[in-house]
């Protein structure tokens, strides 16, 4: 039976990690390398960089990163951030990104879906969609960081980027987001219900129970958290044997 | 020369991992597109993401379907990852009809379209062995793998499946036909059991 992902995610800033810099015991606490193969021996089912890169220039640091990652861990890596172009694309799944996330670009210019999907098929094209509550099971998409507002309702946004190409969707909540005090699951329930792609559920996650909500109650493919494994509040093995207990089909 | 596996690069995605990944399991391998370095290979990689007609198209373009249908003739332990096992098959249902390598006698056909039922199947699912194969020496029955796809091939003789998984239906998620093997999975991407199938596959080279 096809199990519920545990996915890491790692923020990344010119070629360092900003976040989850607590593992101590590593000899460079702060290379993403580093901190991918922890997770890996955690247990991780698959990982995600978040590229925060301010400036274009710097942003090549990434290639490096990705490449560096993708030659020693064999679990399947992510790459989210600032993506613009099929150009940028390319050159991630080449350095060894098994999938790409992408959020603003797609929104600007939806056609990015298609060509990319078309061209390297629609498994490495993930579309990232963040949504607020505008109103009772009404969501909305922002961006920059929930500063702008779309007007694209989150629901019809997620099946129209799978007519696209999608292959799967990452929903952040930004209400959610940053709380810990659990995911939206009203709106990963639609989400998930109204594509037929996985949905991983992402923001808010500050227990094993928030998981196990959103992957029951919520219907979501998998869960990405940050802060909750950064620093050193559980382990994805702790996460993974307590939702085991729970009756979630998870990978130990 | 040193013995070496040819991973062969069509145009479906990036090979760096499953090269690396064979390295790493012990082989020594080479990623190329080129015919005489297939031909004097000791063992052949075909992986691989993507549709199956570009596949076939890219493979036929690139003059690499008589070559390949040789290296499996010859006995040479022959892997087909992903896309790269569903090639071997006689043909594909995926947009249309499509032939392939037809080295495995089977038919390609998509997942069933039923609510609930997400396709791409993608995640880490279980892999029960079905009759014995080197390939799997020392990995644990239901062992999680790594499967990203949306088709799967349904070989024409039960005998040929090594392995089943089950997503909506019950589908062969590995082939064995001697010296020919395959995995719907991704192995380069499934961790320490996903290693193990490569270092037993590096081992029937060096034999």
């Amino acid at each position: 039976m096809l199990a519920k992902r545990i996915i890491p995610c790692l923020d990344v800033k010119d070629g360092q990690v900003v976040k989850g810099i607590k593992f101590l015991e590593l000899q460079k606490a702060g290379d993403p390398v580093e901190s991918a193969a922890e997770y890996d021996r955690q247990g991780g089912d698959e990982l995600v960089f978040l590229d925060i890169t301010a400036s274009h220039e710097k942003r090549k640091i990434m290639i490096d990163v990705v490449r560096r990652t993708a030659s020693t861990i064999f679990i399947p890596l992510t790459v989210g951030g600032g993506i613009k172009t099929v150009g940028d694309i390319r050159a991630l799944l080449n350095a060894g990104a098994d999938k790409v996330s992408i959020n603003t670009a797609a929104i600007e210019n939806p056609d990015i879906i298609r060509e990319s999907s078309e061209l390297f098929g629609s498994q490495c094209i993930v579309t990232a969609i963040d949504a607020k509550k505008v109103s009772s099971n009404k969501w909305e998409i922002f961006t920059h960081g929930g500063r702008n507002r779309t007007g694209l309702d989150a629901v019809k946004w997620a099946k129209k980027t799978v007519k696209l190409g999608s292959g799967e969707i990452l929903l952040t909540s930004m209400d959610a987001d940053g709380t810990k005090n659990g995911y939206d699951i009203e709106l990963t329930k639609a989400i998930s219900e109204a594509v037929n792609v996985p949905v991983i559920a992402s923001g808010g996650a500050g227990n094993v129970e928030h998981m196990y909500e959103v992957l029951t109650k919520g219907k979501a493919d998998a869960v990405l958290a940050a802060s909750i494994f950064h620093y050193k509040e559980y382990t994805v093995k702790k996460v993974k044997q307590e939702l085991r207990k729970l009756g979630v089909n998870v990978r130990i | 020369m040193k013995k070496y596996i040819a991973v062969v690069d069509f145009g479906m995605g990036n090979l760096l991992s499953a090269s690396k990944a064979l390295d790493s399991a012990g082989g020594n391998a080479i990623v190329t597109d080129s015919r005489k370095i297939i031909e004097g290979a000791s063992a052949v990689v075909l992986p691989g993401v993507g549709a199956f007609s570009d596949a076939m198209k890219n493979l036929n373009n690139l003059r690499l379907v008589e070559p390949l249908r040789k290296a499996a003739a010859s006995g040479k332990p022959f892997l087909g990852i992903c896309i790269g096992l569903q090639l071997l098959y006689t043909k594909s249902e995926e947009n249309g009809a499509w032939d392939g390598l037809d080295i495995i006698p089977g038919t390609v056909v998509r997942f069933p379209k039923r609510k609930g039922l997400k396709v791409p199947q993608i995640g880490w699912n279980n892999v029960y062995r079905t009759k014995p194969c080197a390939l799997f020496k020392g990995v644990k029955d239901g062992s999680f793998f790594y499967f990203v796809h949306s088709y799967y091939g349904i070989p024409e003789k039960r005998i040929d499946i090594a392995a089943t998984t089950e997503y909506g239906v019950k589908f062969a998620s590995s082939v064995c036909r001697d010296n020919v093997l395959g995995v719907q999975f991704h192995p380069e991407k499934s961790q320490k059991a996903g290693l193990t199938i490569l270092s037993n596959f590096v081992k029937m080279v060096k034999q």
